[in-house]
């Protein structure tokens, strides 16, 4: 038999009987759905880290914090106090342990400074301001973003904080609260931002909006310039004990961006070998992207295990069909049909079977996928510009496929074996 | 034993003193014991026996879709056992016709799909099995059945399509096991005609197994078989179901 016809025979076979394929392909359906949304959601979401990563990432900027030794959980007991170690002026309730790493103090960011590559270190203040308020239309809290220098921000309009008078660079989150009806009408606008001092008053502070970023996953929150931040800490600092060491729980610095690879990596082992952690954005967005991946493989994993039960499936089925036809595998074999080809025949049924449920399950996904893209696009994500949660991208979708097919084809292996094996004597015998 | 002296050149299947029994143990049974048999080309030879006796047992072997537990068979002058599974393979499509005691046709096959089934299996392609599946129909007058379905055919016309499926490789012998054994009196004579016309016409050699004295008759030769055994005479023969 030639694979023309091999392959037309196994195809026609397999709607011999319908509902018993019909079955066992709807089982195989449903693995194959499951596992093209999950990876279609994988590829959704590692698109948009890649795409966050090369645009939003700053390229030169390191994120640095000290290594604790008290980090909780890392260690079975307490670390003993260290009388010198900062304790943060300004708003920290208790030590600074809420984050999980050390102060940084001014002796730190010296030595930061000194290490060879670091060309500009910012310490970054802890700043809790109440509000932001414009023109009156009511006042609304704010997150602050202490990784803005860590960024490239992803500009809806406007301009990144420049340096002179107070700036903020707000995020699309707030314009519609704050009376604008789109980032272009906002910028220029005024802003009042209100902070408490160490007593509990409250002082304002005039900023001009630079510009609007649109929100993305990994940064949410207003941006300030320098002088703002000088200037709000400095309302928050009024009224607080003199003698307070000013400790920072994170520094920013710069590198030259054109060192490579390697140098950078061995910047960042200078920095841990003086006990300073140092990541650039697209390290934290790894991070990210790490957990990301984790999950999506275990919907994989589940997505596989329900397609290895749907191969349970396929073996039943076929092993029922190789009983109902022992007669004609028998007059096949008779008529000088090699075992090799009968087993062939069977495989393909098998993977045929596999192709319909994978296609279908797959081109169910995508049906699916494309609805809920729209739904999502208009509702949880509306925030986070250029997420598309599905994408089904062909390399994977033809993965699935082929891994489809091929948990199929192994589930026929065993009644395709019991076919090749057939005696046709015993087959033809008896009626 | 058939001793025709007129033919010099070796049997095309020889078998000499061949055995085969079935099950193990204290169920073992032996279906032959000791039979042998010279097949020449161009005769018609008929295995005649009671229901049990042993004749589709030896016919099975004959046509190599089995294996004797003892004694040689040789096909022309190779020894069966030489043959590699490819080679057995190709001779049961290529020279071998058959007709079995069903007639295992796939009933919701066309006709036509039903008798070009050996030519599939040998790879023939699509537009000559065309012509030679319809070219046997023809010759069998059942080309305007082509289309049917296999389960809406009669008797007399399911074996008729039984004889096409085994003529389509223009094979050299035809196995033929109680051909007549599901039909009636006349189609069964009608069927017997078309075999024995093939054999006249074109050459085909016929192994015919029977319970049936009078198609026996009608053969060149007769081998005798009893509980597996070669004998002489009909005797007890005609009351075989
Ligand atoms: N696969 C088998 N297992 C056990 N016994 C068998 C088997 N095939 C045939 N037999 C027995 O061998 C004997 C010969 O069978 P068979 O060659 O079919 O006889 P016939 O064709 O003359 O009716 C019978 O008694 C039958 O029951
Ligand atoms: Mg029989």
């Amino acid at each position: 038999m030639n694979p023309l016809d091999i392959t037309r025979a196994a195809i026609s076979n397999t709607f011999r009987s319908k509902t018993r394929t019909t079955l066992t392909v709807t089982a195989i359906v449903i693995g194959a759905f499951t596992l093209t949304i999950t990876s279609a959601i994988g590829t959704g979401i590692s698109t948009y880290i890649d795409n966050q990563i090369s645009s939003v990432a700053a390229p030169d900027a390191l994120s640095i914090t000290k290594a604790s030794d008290a980090a909780p959980g890392s260690q079975s007991g307490p670390a003993p106090y260290d009388p010198d170690s900062a304790v943060v002026g300004g708003r920290f309730d208790g030590d600074g342990s809420e984050f999980s790493s050390g102060i940084l103090t001014a002796a730190d960011v010296d030595a930061i400074a000194g290490v060879d590559g670091v060309l500009e270190v910012n310490p970054i203040l802890h700043l809790a301001p109440l509000y932001i308020e414009h023109d009156g239309t009511g006042k609304y809290e704010l997150a602050i973003n202490a990784n803005i220098q860590m960024i490239t921000p992803d500009l809806a309009a406007g301009a990144p904080t420049p340096e002179g008078g107070n700036h903020v660079l707000l995020t699309s989150a707030y314009l519609e609260s704050l009376g604008f009806p789109d980032a272009e009408s906002a910028v220029g606008q005024p802003v009042s931002i209100g902070i408490a001092d160490h007593s509990g008053e409250i002082h304002e502070r005039e900023a001009t909006i630079s510009g609007v970023q649109n929100e993305t996953l990994f940064e949410s929150g207003i941006g300030l310039n320098q002088t703002l931040s000088d200037a709000l800490r400095e309302a928050q600092d009024i009224g607080s004990p003199a003698d307070t060491e000013v400790g920072f729980f994170l520094a920013t610095a710069r590198f030259d961006p054109g060192i490579g690879e390697e140098a950078l990596s061995a910047l960042k082992a200078d920095l841990a070998e003086l006990g300073y952690n140092a990541m650039t954005a697209a390290d934290q967005i790894g991070i990210f992207q790490a957990i990301i991946g984790g999950i999506i493989g275990v919907l994989n994993a589940f997505a596989v295990i329900a397609l290895i039960a749907a191969g349970f499936g396929i073996i039943n089925t076929l092993l029922m069909s190789v009983q109902e036809r022992t007669r004609e595998i028998g007059l096949m074999k008779a008529m000088g049909m090699g075992g090799g080809r009968i087993y062939t025949l069977f495989s393909v049924e098998a993977v045929f079977i596999g192709f319909l449920g994978s296609v279908i399950g797959a081109l169910g996904a995508m049906g699916v996928g494309a609805v809920t893209n729209v739904i999502l696009a208009e509702t949880v994500i509306a925030d986070l510009e250029g997420l598309k949660v599905l994408i089904f991208a062909p390399i994977p979708m033809l993965a699935v496929v082929l891994l489809v097919m091929g948990i199929a084809f192994l589930a026929g292996t065993i009644p395709a074996r019991r076919a090749a094996r057939q005696n046709p004597i015993t087959a033809l015998r008896y009626e | 034993m058939n001793t025709t002296a007129t033919t010099l050149s070796p049997p095309m299947l020889a078998a000499h003193d061949i055995r085969k029994s079935y099950g193990k143990g204290t169920a073992r049974f032996d279906a032959l014991a000791g039979v042998s048999l010279s097949v020449y080309a161009g005769e018609s030879i008929a295995i005649v026996g009671k229901s049990g006796s042993g004749k589709s047992t030896l016919m099975h072997l004959l046509a190599l879709l089995d294996q004797p537990d003892d004694g040689t068979l040789m096909v022309g002058d190779t020894n069966a056992d030489e043959l590699s599974v490819r080679q057995l393979n190709r001779l049961r499509n290529q020279d071998f016709g058959f007709v079995f005691q069903q007639f295992f046709l796939t009933p919701n096959a066309t006709v036509f799909d039903n008798v070009v089934l050996p030519l599939k299996i040998a790879g023939v392609g699509a537009r000559e099995r065309k012509t030679r599946g319809m070219a046997v129909l023809e010759q069998l007058e059942m080309a305007d059945k082509a289309k049917n379905k296999a389960v809406n055919l009669s008797g007399g016309q399911k074996q008729r399509v039984v004889i096409a499926r085994a003529l389509v490789n223009n094979p050299k012998v035809i196995f033929a096991d109680e051909p007549t054994g599901n039909l009636d009196t006349i189609t069964g004579a009608l069927v017997e005609n078309i075999l024995f016309a093939l054999n006249r016409d074109h050459g085909i050699t016929l192994v015919i197994v029977t319970h049936d004295p009078e198609l026996a008759t009608r053969c060149d030769s007769q081998l005798f078989i009893r509980d597996g055994r070669a004998v002489r005479s009909l005797d007890t023969l005609g009351e075989a179901a």
